[in-house]
């Protein structure tokens, strides 16, 4: 139950791309932070909703799956680059190992990112598609 | 008050198995096959989706389409019978990744193939008395049909969501619906089970077509029209034959059918079908056109709805994907891949 309470916090984020900005420099974080890191003190702090699209920065085909990822093997892992200027790391989806490119413009989807075994609770939240 | 729909989203998965392919592992004929059930390949989900991320995709591009706030949705139905939890709200998670919590009720339902459409009825309702200002009702399956039988060939993954409400900026309005529900044993899945089961030809005459004729001519009764009034039908499709002998059964031709027959390409998408080809044919519909919708659900019951397309079509149209969209270009797989990505078989897991 500690993993289902542990992602049930991080939902906002997960599903719906929920980091947070700082408008006194304009700064984009996600996962989102609380403090600005560079404005410290005088930084503002608030929610911000990234929209989804970015440009895939680097990757990697992972051929070795972790346990409950076999069945995906091979799949792409990748680093997206969002227009909000964030980072994230995620899986490339419905994109075949030999189409995947630097640079390539990708859009955020909602898909099942793991679950806890057959009888456990299933996780969701953003992967990342080739636009079409 | 006009009550209808505000916006719609439909969402079909990137890949595809033609019939030939599921055909050739089982020693089957395709021909015989591709011209006994009028179809020719059909959607099959990633190993990351379920009805729960169909229904998010399909709702996200609703609420687009419609143009409004999601936390003014007051209701949210997800009608399936592929739901992921037995016990757990495909619903809530919808809700949430749409942004429309928690100020609202939502619930799952289940009527085989015509869940979705159940669903727009209560939104219907709940818009119809002011209880709610939008109501969202989605039909979304990833269906399965046992290896070998003929289900196979049809059983696809899709879905599509509708978020109804009243006043002017609506893309169509409902002029009314009716009903015709009977307790008939054609098809189904006890508890527990991973693949459903039928009554072979019994699925044909005293189901699909006595609740999709019945339902479409109580519905003509009721309100005095004929087929000659609609422009467009659009029927459950477990195949790509039935909703064509129906309809013309009802006196429907082809140039009505064509557009919202989606099946031969994408297959039977369940709680999708019917609302995947409305879909279409709102993509395309001109203000003032006529359609009749008429789901089916086995069990059995068929939902006719008469819908007049509306002055805000044009402008909302391409506020989402259409239908087209998803139809190409997408992938074509082979039952291997298909097994895998429907985890038909048992993976083996380090150490
Ligand atoms: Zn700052």
């Amino acid at each position: 139950m500690a993993a289902a309470a542990r992602f049930w916090r991080k939902i906002p984020q997960r599903y719906n791309l929920i980091g947070t900005k700082c408008s006194a420099c304009n700064k984009v974080y996600f996962p989102p932070r609380y403090i600005c890191p560079v404005c410290r003190r005088a930084g503002k702090i608030e929610e911000f909703k990234l929209d989804g699209k970015g440009e895939l920065v680097t990757y990697a085909v992972i051929y070795i799956a972790p346990r409950g990822f076999e069945s995906q093997a091979p799949y792409i892992i990748g680093i997206v680059e969002l227009d909000g200027g964030a980072r994230v790391t995620t899986q490339i989806v419905d994109c075949d190992p030999k189409d995947v490119e630097i640079g390539m413009p990708v859009k955020a989807v909602f898909r099942k990112v793991n679950e806890d075994g057959e009888s456990g609770v299933i996780y969701y939240g953003y992967k990342f598609t080739p636009m079409r | 008050m006009k009550i209808g729909i505000v916006g719609y989203g439909v969402y079909i998965p990137h890949y595809r198995i033609k019939v030939e392919e599921i055909a050739r592992v089982w020693g089957k004929n395709p021909e015989a096959i591709k011209d006994g059930l009028l179809i020719e390949e059909k959607a099959v989900p990633g190993p990351d989706e379920d009805t729960i991320t169909i229904s998010v995709e399909a709702a996200r591009y609703a609420v687009a389409r419609a143009g409004i706030d999601p936390t003014e949705i007051g209701a949210i139905y997800v009608g399936s019978e592929s739901h992921p939890y037995s016990v757990k709200p495909s619903a809530t998670t919808v809700a949430e990744a749409i942004g429309a919590t928690p100020a609202l009720t939502a619930a799952d339902y289940e009527f085989a193939c015509k869940a979705g459409t159940a669903a727009i009825q209560t939104c219907m309702g709940l818009v119809g008395a002011k209880l709610v200002k939008y109501g969202v009702a989605i039909g979304a399956d990833v269906s399965q049909g046992a290896p070998g039988d003929e289900l196979e060939y049809t059983t696809a993954a899709g879905g599509a969501a509708y978020i109804i409400g009243a006043g002017d900026s609506l893309i169509a309005n409902f002029e009314g619906f009716f009903s015709f529900t009977t307790d008939t044993p054609d098809f189904w899945r006890r508890d527990g089970q991973p693949y459903p089961r039928h009554g072979g030809r019994f699925t044909g005459k005293p189901a699909y077509f006595k609740h999709t004729i019945s339902a479409a001519k109580g519905l003509m009764e009721k309100l005095g029209t004929t087929p000659k009034d609609y422009n467009y039908i659009v029927l459950h499709q477990p195949n790509g034959k039935f909703p064509i002998r129906a309809a013309s059964e009802l006196g429907f031709n082809m140039d009505q059918i064509k557009t919202g027959l989606l099946c031969p390409k994408i297959g039977n998408t369940y709680s999708g079908s019917s609302l995947i080809g409305f879909a279409n044919v709102l993509d395309k519909a001109k203000p003032g056109e006529k359609i009749l919708l008429v789901s089916f659900g086995s069990g059995a019951g068929s939902d006719a709805f008469s819908v007049v397309v509306d002055d805000s079509i044009d402008q909302k149209r391409n506020k989402a994907p259409l239908v087209s969209h998803f139809l190409n270009p997408c992938v074509y797989i082979d039952y291997a891949i298909y097994a895998k990505y429907k985890q038909k078989f048992k993976v083996a897991t380090l150490p």
